[in-house]
């Protein structure tokens, strides 16, 4: 068995013209949640699709659990489970119906499938719902009933494409414990976000930009790795400080986080916080407090679609 | 084993999504029993009671036992006398008589002169049916003119196979099975695809290890029996509305509607892989729907259209139904007389089927 549940080499697909995925290279370990974050259109969807099978990559060789794909894609079914990011059970079969299609689909023998449907009823709590048809449930319930329609014939690999993108803060925690609990029993999970919180949950992330993997790594590393510092402003005048900033060769970036201005400079500066509130006092402004910050996943998420646009 | 659970799976879920869709479910029966009430009474190839008006300007016994003649085809019914020709006409451009019957003054004269007219029949020529029964009217004045001038018997006696009350209800209920179930039966496995791939279904069943074919089977399987319901209706509704006869096998009937009715699913699901929306599905059923209709032999005689239009109607299922159900139920031609017949049938499923699988592909691109 091999240590990787995903190896992917020089992955491209096009659409007509448009290049959506770009010589993606990909290692994914087994028994790990592996994040892809990227903004909408970025080509997580595209990128996931393709590694399921269920798109035929314009160029580049990939290989889910040994099996060589797209070639080997009706093999791989039963190793896998996928959730849509578009809620794709059916809306008038019920909570229960929806399973059992499920299961049988996947071929589950008799009692194995009472004890899988059993099973992720208690644990995606939907005993209450079996009854009720899966179009009247909310965003959260729907989720889990997708989450537990997916994992019902314990596959090795599951692919959540942005699963929670529907769901309240609430619910998507829970989500997120279901997630570790099905990688303490050893299942590799792939998931696409765009939440920030969500991508520092994660094992591993790879950051894609327009169809480009721009960085790789766990969320710590990530931070540490990071090609700039990072400098809280507070301000009296936090737009105007801003402004100024921005224009400054040095500074990368300026966001404002109430009246904090979180300001990305370049990671040449010895002493960032100092060369930033030069600034400020030689244009006749004034900053309360200049301090340098912990790069969060945000920064390295900015930085890093930052730098590809320098070089385009 | 697993196939067999899978396609069953599918299977049942159809029917339950079936069931729910209350909408459709009534169309299920709706649609034949309105179709059989609306055609059976509504389509009358064979005019009766046509609106007409005499003017006898003879006055003669002989010219009054022509008008006898004339209405007791049942064909026209006299609603005026009138005293010329001018009358007629203009009654005709008011749209009130679609048959005129001049009769001139010299027509006892006239009836003695085999080489001339004897009397004249104004014909509303806007509508090709009454232009057709009118052809039937001047026989019966031929008649007249023969027996009138000496007793022979009539040149030529009309002796009407398999439907000599020429009902129309008899020629098209066999044919209105068929109409009926390409109508539903297309469109409900052209959209059955196409409406998982716009739900978002199929993007999750295409994931799962169920294969293309046992999709496709699993597809058809629900419909087949809702077709053979829908048969079932039509055929007792016939029997007990219109009186329609039974020649052959019943059993014969039920198996060449089955035949056609696998045609039919197959080329809806032909249809729902080439198509992306429901729209699109329902427009290109519609576009197979009325050459069916106006082609098949269900509307007009077969022998009677153009070469081209001929070879269209052969490549489509319902013309070949017609042929075998007309067969079966009107003269009672067991199934090796029509196995020509059937055998098409039965290539159209094996081709569509091939097709629709082919088609199908378990990727997104």
């Amino acid at each position: 068995m091999t240590e990787l549940a995903i190896e992917a080499h020089g992955l491209c697909k096009d659409f007509g013209k448009v290049r959506a995925v770009r010589d993606l290279d990909l290692e994914v370990p087994r028994s790990r949640i592996y994040g892809f974050l990227g903004p909408n259109g970025s080509g997580k969807t595209t990128a996931i699709r393709m590694l399921c099978g269920l798109l035929t990559p314009t160029a580049g060789d990939i290989d889910v659990l040994g099996c060589s794909i797209p070639d080997e894609a009706e093999a791989l079914r039963l190793k896998v489970g996928y959730m849509t990011q578009k809620f794709s059970l059916f809306d008038d079969l019920t909570v229960m119906e929806n399973l059992q299609f499920m299961a049988d689909i996947y071929t589950l023998g008799k009692t194995f499938k009472k004890q899988r449907i059993g099973l992720a009823i208690e644990r995606y709590e939907l005993g209450r719902l079996v009854g009720q048809r899966a179009g009247t449930l909310s965003g959260g319930q729907k989720q889990r009933l997708a989450l537990a329609a997916s994992t019902l014939h314990d596959p090795e690999l599951l692919f959540l494409d942005e699963p929670t993108s529907a769901v309240d803060p609430e619910n998507r925690r829970a989500f997120w414990e279901s997630l570790f609990d099905l990688v303490a029993e050893g299942t590799t999970i792939l998931v696409s976000t765009h939440y920030m919180d969500e991508a520092e949950r994660c094992h591993a992330l790879a950051i894609l930009d327009k169809g480009v993997l721009v960085a790789q790594g766990s969320p710590e590393e990530l931070r540490t790795a990071i090609d700039a510092r990072i400098v809280l402003v507070e301000s009296g005048q936090p737009r105007r400080v801003g402004k100024l900033l921005e224009q400054q060769p040095f500074v990368h970036s300026s966001a404002q986080v109430g009246n904090v201005l979180r300001v990305m400079v370049s990671s040449e500066l010895s002493a960032p916080e100092k060369a930033v509130a030069e600034v400020i006092r030689n244009h006749g402004l004034s900053a309360l407090r200049c301090t340098t910050s912990k790069p969060s996943l945000e920064d390295v998420f900015v930085a890093a679609t930052r730098a590809r646009k320098d070089a385009a | 084993m697993k196939s067999l659970q899978r396609i069953l799976a599918i299977v049942s879920k159809e029917v339950r999504q079936l069931r729910r869709d209350r909408l459709t479910f009534g169309m299920i029966i709706g649609i034949p029993v309105i179709q059989l009430l609306m055609f059976g009474y509504a389509i009358n190839m064979d005019v009766r009671n046509l609106d007409a008006a005499v003017a006898d300007l003879a006055g003669s016994s002989a010219s009054r036992q022509l008008v006898m003649d004339m209405s007791q085809s049942q064909i026209i019914n006299l609603t005026a006398q009138v005293s010329g020709a001018d009358q007629l006409e203009h009654l005709m451009r008011q749209g009130k008589i679609s048959v005129g019957i001049y009769i001139p003054p010299d027509f006892d004269r006239r009836v003695q002169q085999p080489g001339r007219p004897a009397a004249q029949l104004l014909v509303d020529g806007s509508d090709t049916v009454v232009q057709g029964a009118a052809a039937q009217l001047a026989q019966v004045a031929q008649r007249a003119r023969t027996s009138a001038y000496n007793d022979h018997p009539p040149m030529m006696e009309i002796r009407t196979y398999y439907n000599p009350e020429r009902r129309s209800p008899v020629n098209t209920v066999p044919g209105l099975v068929g109409v009926i179930l390409t109508m539903t039966m297309i469109l409900f496995t052209a959209v059955a695809i196409v409406r998982e791939r716009e739900r978002g279904n199929l993007e999750l069943l295409i994931t799962t290890p169920v294969r293309t074919s046992e999709l496709m089977l699993a597809k058809i399987v629900p419909y087949v029996f809702i077709g053979l319901i829908q048969v079932s209706l039509v055929l007792v509704l016939g029997h007990f509305l219109f009186h329609v006869p039974m020649a052959g096998s019943l059993l014969n009937t039920y198996l060449i509607t089955l035949v056609f009715i696998v045609a039919n699913l197959a080329l809806g699901l032909v249809i729902s892989t080439l198509v992306h929306t429901q729209f699109q599905a329902m427009q290109l059923s519609f576009f197979v729907l009325l050459p069916s209709i106006l082609l098949s032999g269900f509307m007009f005689p077969f022998a009677g259209m153009p070469r081209p239009a001929q070879m269209i109607a052969e490549a489509l299922p319902l013309t070949h139904f017609i042929r075998l159900i007309r067969g079966v139920m009107l003269r009672g031609a067991s199934l090796q007389e029509l196995s020509a017949e059937l055998m098409v049938l039965a290539g159209f499923i094996v081709v569509l089927m091939s097709l629709a699988i082919m088609r199908f592909s378990k990727r997104l691109d």
